[in-house]
């Protein structure tokens, strides 16, 4: 693929005991850049997302981050919270992981922990109310209200997290994920769940968080969200990668049909040929 | 048809008499079981040994009779009430009468607490009584960041109370260190005992982690038993010096506080500072507390009670978040514990069983987990209320723990079950507790 890469997954394998869920996986995800991953249910995307994001330790294989300033990190190296901190890599989950009992606004503001953290003198000097931590904090509740009139939710800003219907959960965790000002967002099907017209919203949102420099990285089940804004494509089934290309082309191609109609793969390249 | 046929809710309808009488039967025959043996039968060692027994029959009858119409009654209050989840429809007007009182009751109670030794300065008996629900308001607050704001449950939270308690009585004894020196190093040697409790639970929720905490506990009262040449073992410490105003003893001599006021020695002066140094210390962990948790390490402790994963998916040290909980918890903890010893003037490890954690935690559950208020309320109900049945003997844990189990039917999660959000852009909506987790451990 053409452009800079921001994230290079290289032989990545990740075993559970016998079962290996990903095998021998590699490939690149582009700088300012949509990467989706996609693959029938079981082909391992999420098992590739919690490598790449720390939750699981990668039984083999590099996962390398380019930084702006050109340095790279070894995310494989890294735990869970120090890559979303260091490298600054963010992340949604596939089953909504808001904090329920906290507001909206709460929310956003726990993602910016590491900044305030850093404000308040590690609490001492927030504890005292020191000018310094108000202004910083000033500055977080900024950039929250940010992200609230982005995702349309300005209004239930003092709303409970788990009040809010299914469609702005979702949109206030990829908020919350923005919140940490990531280099690489992972969003783990963002779209499960939505109606047409709230995955146009989606896809829109997505499309303007990648034009403002975060690059994506999506796992997603929505063909007609994945192909509308995919930069590229990355096709995996049982554990391997199975197809790799701009959208038009993965959408064309036997092996990705085959798998996703579960048809023999001769076959499935038998019924294309003679279709053709 | 029955009398409740007419009843408008429809629960009524759905269950008549017949229900209501099979339900009174079952339960009088579980009552007939049970009771059998303990109310039927009344045994006793005879002069020379041998047993002997007589039937209570009447007794026996009476209990069974009871339950019968209690049940009765309880399933006829239930139809008048209507269903359980069912909410009592309250006009606005009074709700938000309500919601204004209710924001009235921390400073009335605080005013009334400053009041407490004006109003009743005779009254020794109400003094001790108030700091000991003092006291217990402070651990509450204290394990309420660990329990109520983390969502870690710790039953040995007496641990760090003995700690604290233990390294007040040995400076002090042993060093002759003042009571305002010791505090401090008492808060910090607990906390530090708190980190090192953290780092082997890290890994550990729930009921797990109630168990390696509760050993704890028990470990820390064991040491304290078995190392006879520091602590003195079951003897304890005593001898442990009283607290000085600011260096001015509260004596009857010539150098104490009244001779220097020029006022006439009592040894009431000595409890009524005790009073407001405990009300002070209290009031210390209420304002770090809350100003704890508009801060961003407070909020990564309630957004851990909410969701550990997430908490690391957004960059948040869950490690150094858990021990800073532990760690602030048990300097409260360490505080209480050195007022603790300086009020007695003797220690033993007798005062630290779990008995003591469990009745702080219960105060914190009580109270509804994260909520001062709450808290605050639980303490002087269990504490003050307990003393409030000492009139009925050996009945008083029994009236105790069935308020306990009508307290927790009718409000589940705690008195004050609500949170109250940290930053808001418009206005502070309470936030209902069935949205709010519990935390896994």
């Amino acid at each position: 693929m053409s452009g800079e890469i921001i994230l290079t997954v290289d032989h990545l394998k990740m075993r559970f005991g016998g079962i290996v869920a990903v095998n021998d996986l590699s490939f690149g995800a582009g700088r300012r850049k949509i990467t989706a991953l996609i693959g029938p249910n079981g082909a391992g995307k999420t098992t590739v997302f919690n490598c790449i994001t720390g939750f699981y330790k990668a039984t083999s294989g590099t996962m390398r981050l380019k930084r702006d300033d050109e340095s790279e990190i070894a995310l494989e190296r890294l735990n869970d919270f120090r890559i979303s901190k260091l490298a600054k890599v963010a992340r949604t989950f596939q089953n909504i992981r808001l904090f329920p009992g906290m507001t909206a606004l709460e929310n956003l503001m726990v993602a910016q922990h590491n900044v305030l953290m850093r404000a308040s003198g590690l609490t001492f000097l927030g504890l005292i109310g020191a000018p310094t931590y108000r202004s910083a904090e000033k500055r977080a509740i900024d950039l929250s209200k940010l992200w609230l009139e982005r995702i349309g939710l300005i209004d239930r800003a003092d709303d409970a997290a788990g009040n809010l219907p299914y469609g702005d959960q979702r949109r206030l965790e990829i908020a919350r994920a923005m919140c940490t000002e990531p280099a690489l967002l992972c969003l783990d099907e963002p779209a499960a769940g939505l109606n047409a017209r709230e995955s146009a919203g989606l896809s829109e949102l997505l499309l303007s968080i990648r034009d403002q420099g975060t690059s994506i990285l999506l796992i997603e089940h929505d063909m007609s969200v994945v192909m509308e804004i995919s930069d590229h494509v990355v096709v995996m089934d049982y554990g391997v990668k199975i197809a790799e290309g701009i959208p038009e082309q993965v959408r064309d191609d036997p092996k990705v049909i085959a798998a996703y109609l579960g048809a023999d793969e001769k076959e499935a390249i038998a019924v294309m040929e003679s279709g053709t | 048809m029955t009398a409740f046929a007419t009843d408008s809710t429809p629960a009524a309808r759905t269950a008549g008499i017949p229900f209501i009488l099979k339900k009174a039967l079952i339960s009088a025959a579980v009552a007939l079981v049970l009771f059998s043996l303990m109310i039927g039968i009344r045994t006793e060692a005879g002069p020379t040994g041998q047993l002997i027994y007589w039937t209570r029959f009447g007794d026996l009858a009476a209990v069974v009779a009871a339950v019968f119409g209690g049940s009765i009654v309880i399933e006829l209050l239930r139809h008048w009430l209507g269903p359980a989840d069912t909410r009592q429809i309250i006009p606005p007007a009074v709700q938000r009468g309500l919601s204004v009182a209710g924001s009235f009751v921390g400073p009335a109670l605080l005013v009334f607490t400053l009041l407490v030794p004006v109003i009743f300065y005779d009254q020794r008996y109400i003094l001790d009584l108030a700091i000991l629900v003092l006291t217990y308001v402070m651990l509450g607050w204290g394990l309420n960041v660990v329990v109520g704001l983390a969502g870690l449950l710790d039953l040995g939270y007496v641990a760090f109370y003995a700690v604290g308690a233990y390294s007040y009585a040995l400076l002090a004894t042993n060093f002759g260190l003042s009571f305002w020196v010791c505090l401090p190093l008492a808060g910090i040697l607990a906390s530090l005992w708190g980190v090192m409790l953290g780092f082997p639970v890290l890994r550990l929720r729930g009921d797990y982690l109630a168990i390696v905490t509760l050993a704890f506990g028990e470990i820390i009262r064991l040491v304290i038993i078995n190392w006879q040449s520091l602590t003195g073992g079951p003897n304890g410490v005593s001898g442990i010096p009283r607290p000085t105003f600011f260096g001015i003893p509260l004596t009857p001599g010539d150098d104490g506080l009244a001779a220097r006021l020029g006022i006439e020695f009592s040894p009431t002066h000595r409890i009524v500072f005790l009073f407001y140094l405990i009300l002070a210390l209290a009031l210390l962990t209420n304002w770090v507390t809350i100003r704890l948790r508009g801060l961003p390490i407070g909020r990564a402790w309630e957004a851990l009670r909410e969701d550990e994963v997430a908490c690391r998916a957004l960059g948040i040290n869950t490690t150094t978040t858990k021990l800073t909980a532990f760690a602030t918890g048990a300097m409260f903890g360490g505080f209480a514990g050195a007022f603790f010893a300086t009020r007695q003037g003797f220690i033993s490890p007798e005062s630290f069983t779990f008995q003591e954690s469990a009745l702080v935690l219960a105060i914190v559950v009580l109270g509804g987990m994260g909520s001062q208020l709450g808290v605050a309320l639980a303490a002087l109900a269990m504490i003050g209320g307990f003393e409030l049945f000492r009139g009925l003997e050996q009945y008083r844990m029994l009236v105790f723990g069935i308020a306990m189990v009508l307290l927790m039917i009718w409000r589940p999660r705690g008195l004050i079950g609500h949170r109250a959000p940290t930053v808001y852009l418009k206005q502070a909506q309470a936030i209902s507790s069935d949205l709010v987790k519990e935390g896994h451990g």
